[in-house]
């Protein structure tokens, strides 16, 4: 067995309880705030590392099983590495990477206690969810991840933040009641929960257990549709990412789209539209609710009144976006998806960091009476601004062509809400960015330290690498798409194993 | 035995869902709570309802499923800590607000 599939779990666990050690072990108060930043920024490193290891591990070869205590699947719980998978580990890599650097370069980590011990559980979570091949070890990764970002959240806050935050924690918990009561269905019908066994298993359901496996099917992509905030439960966000740090923001910028990863999954390996148990049901749900969302999430656009919440929608309205081209859960959509789940993510994370940035020196509200910022900011959120609404030169624009090109079937319908909402994003971030840089009246903001822009800089810079590369990035999903729509290799390198 | 069980089942989540709906913090915590009890008694039945029968293959006929049996422990652990994790975020904002409901202020959009 491949022991590195496991590193990316393991790591940050071991690592975010050194962080705590270290940071009460240490008696002079310099030490006490060196020591968690040195281990977890390279503990950040080493899981790139890791993460970019597994890719090319992943990319060369079928997918890989690393089983959890050599039991055998399914009686056993697996992680299971594919092209997928391995793709996901190296987005989380890069942006704890990035998310970090900033952390450092602001100080966000010294307004409360245990910030990186939480950092890195965050990531353990993601990791976790990226790489399990069993539906309930699913469930398991998602409360570790949702435990450290109610943490994240609320992180040096008190009152109003934790009122905000009570409502996150509240609706992801009935979240967790809604995933639990689908595993029950799918276990009390199947018999097991392992997804490669899923997959097996569905097709083959009798007809009168179509019924049953099919509001289990729909209740699991439910909450996979809250985590990625899909009208009609999308209410939770807005508030939750405005009143969060903007560096954990950028952080959550992934967390919307473990929801998409997860709904992939769904989609295509535990309850394909094949089997005559499911049918086309779940694109079917999914596929409006996903267009409402894009459209909604930029209608609001406009009228936020802070940048924070601006940033929320736009990273609502592009969930939205990648959930319509995954929705059809075919080859085609799921490349464009993909690319453009890169994309947002990285979009997402630069502009809640300049938002970050904007609040530290006083201007929030959008309204032309806050003070003038410095000229450098300008020019990344423009930069940012382009990303996020989809314009040519970076990456969103080629996203959203080859979405729109994988879904002209559809064209009547994707193409207004598409087009209309990227309209409406042109339209809010230049009344946003006219308002904070030229409408501002009051004294020039003092500058901001050169270090804080180091990180927004970076994510600008990987998404000109992935315009610039397009080619080749589009050529690596296509193979990965195919490779997820046809599960054939992935149930076998599972092994399963059945009863004598 | 399933009747039981199935009411057992239905009048909590109900009083759940009917709690969570409610303006102050404690309530809708009690009906979180409710709720994964729900939750763990519908897990248990999706093993199959058996009177008698032992986990343990071989001491009799037809042993129950003990996975189900595991899940709900792992579904409990979590249900509890996350129980923990929010009533101490309601009592945090109780104080830091001076009162507990959940809805604030009403805010800009």
């Amino acid at each position: 067995m491949n022991h590195w599939i496991i590193a990316p779990v393991v790591l940050p666990a071991v690592l975010g309880a050194a962080t705590v050690l270290a940071g009460s072990l240490s008696h002079s108060p310099s030490l006490h705030r060196t020591w968690p930043r040195a281990i977890t920024l390279l503990g950040s490193l080493a899981l790139l590392g890791v993460a970019l290891l597994l890719l090319a591990q992943a990319s060369a070869g079928p997918p890989q099983v690393y089983r959890l205590g050599d039991w055998p699947a399914p009686f056993g719980i697996v992680l299971v590495l594919d092209r997928l998978s391995a793709l996901m580990l190296v987005l989380t890599a890069i942006l704890g990477v990035i998310g970090l650097m900033q952390v450092i370069a602001t100080g966000a980590d010294r307004r409360g206690a245990h910030f990186h011990a939480l950092w890195l559980f965050q990531l353990m979570g993601l990791n976790g969810a990226f790489l399990t091949g069993d539906a309930f070890n699913l469930f398991v990764f998602f409360e570790v991840m949702l435990i450290a970002s109610y943490g994240l959240m609320v992180h040096g806050a008190g009152g109003e933040r934790l009122r905000a935050g009570l409502h996150y924690v509240a609706v992801n918990l009935v979240g967790s009641s809604l995933f639990l009561i689908a595993l029950a269905m799918v276990y009390g019908v199947t018999g097991t929960l392992n997804m490669a066994d899923l997959a097996v298993k569905v097709p083959a359901l009798p007809e009168g257990d179509f019924a049953l496996i099919r509001v289990a099917a729909v209740l699991m992509v439910m909450v996979f549709a809250l985590k990625g905030a899909l009208v009609p439960l999308q209410f939770w966000l807005p508030g939750t990412y405005a009143h969060a740090p903007g560096v954990v923001a950028a952080l959550f910028a992934v967390l919307t789209k473990v929801g998409v990863y997860a709904a992939i999954r769904a989609g295509t390996l535990m309850f394909p539209a094949e089997a005559p148990a499911i049918g086309p049901i779940l694109t079917d749900l999914l596929w409006p609710a996903a267009l409402v969302t894009l459209l909604l999430g930029a209608a609001a656009v406009p009228g936020a009144r802070t940048l924070a919440r601006l940033a929320a929608f736009a990273a609502m309205s592009s969930t939205g976006l990648a959930f319509v081209a995954v929705a059809g859960f075919a080859a085609e959509g799921l490349t464009a998806g993909l690319y453009y789940v890169i994309h947002s993510t990285l979009a997402s994370a630069l502009l809640f960091l300049i938002a970050d940035l904007c609040i530290l020196r006083g201007a929030e509200r959008l309204d032309g009476s806050t003070p003038r910022l410095p000229g450098r900011l300008a020019v990344l959120f423009f930069a940012s601004a382009i990303a996020s609404a989809g314009l040519p030169p970076l990456s969103g624009f080629l996203g959203k062509l080859l979405i729109l090109e994988a879904g002209i079937d559809e064209a009547a319908l994707l193409y207004p809400v598409v087009l209309g909402g990227s309209f409406l994003l042109v339209v809010g971030f230049a009344r946003a960015g006219s308002a904070l840089f030229w409408r501002a009246g009051g004294e020039l903001a003092p500058p901001l330290p050169a270090r804080t822009y180091l990180a927004p800089a970076a994510l600008v810079l990987l998404m000109a690498a992935l315009t610039i590369w397009a080619g080749p990035v589009t050529g690596w999903l296509a193979e990965t798409a195919a490779a997820v729509t046809d599960p054939a290799a992935y149930i076998t390198a599972n092994a399963l194993e059945t009863l004598p | 035995m399933e009747y039981l069980v199935a009411s057992a089942i239905g009048l909590m989540t109900a009083t759940g869902v009917y709690l969570i709906l409610r303006r102050r913090t404690f309530p809708v915590v009690l009906g979180l709570t409710f709720l994964s009890h729900a939750v763990n008694l519908f897990i248990f039945s999706s093993g199959r309802l058996k009177m008698a029968a032992p986990p343990i293959v071989g001491r009799v006929a037809e042993p129950s499923d003990p996975l189900p049996q595991a899940l709900v422990l792992t579904a409990i652990v979590i249900s509890f800590g996350m129980t923990a994790v929010i009533v101490l975020m309601a009592v945090g904002a109780r104080f830091g607000t001076g009162d507990d409901r959940v809805a604030p202020e009403r805010e800009a959009p």
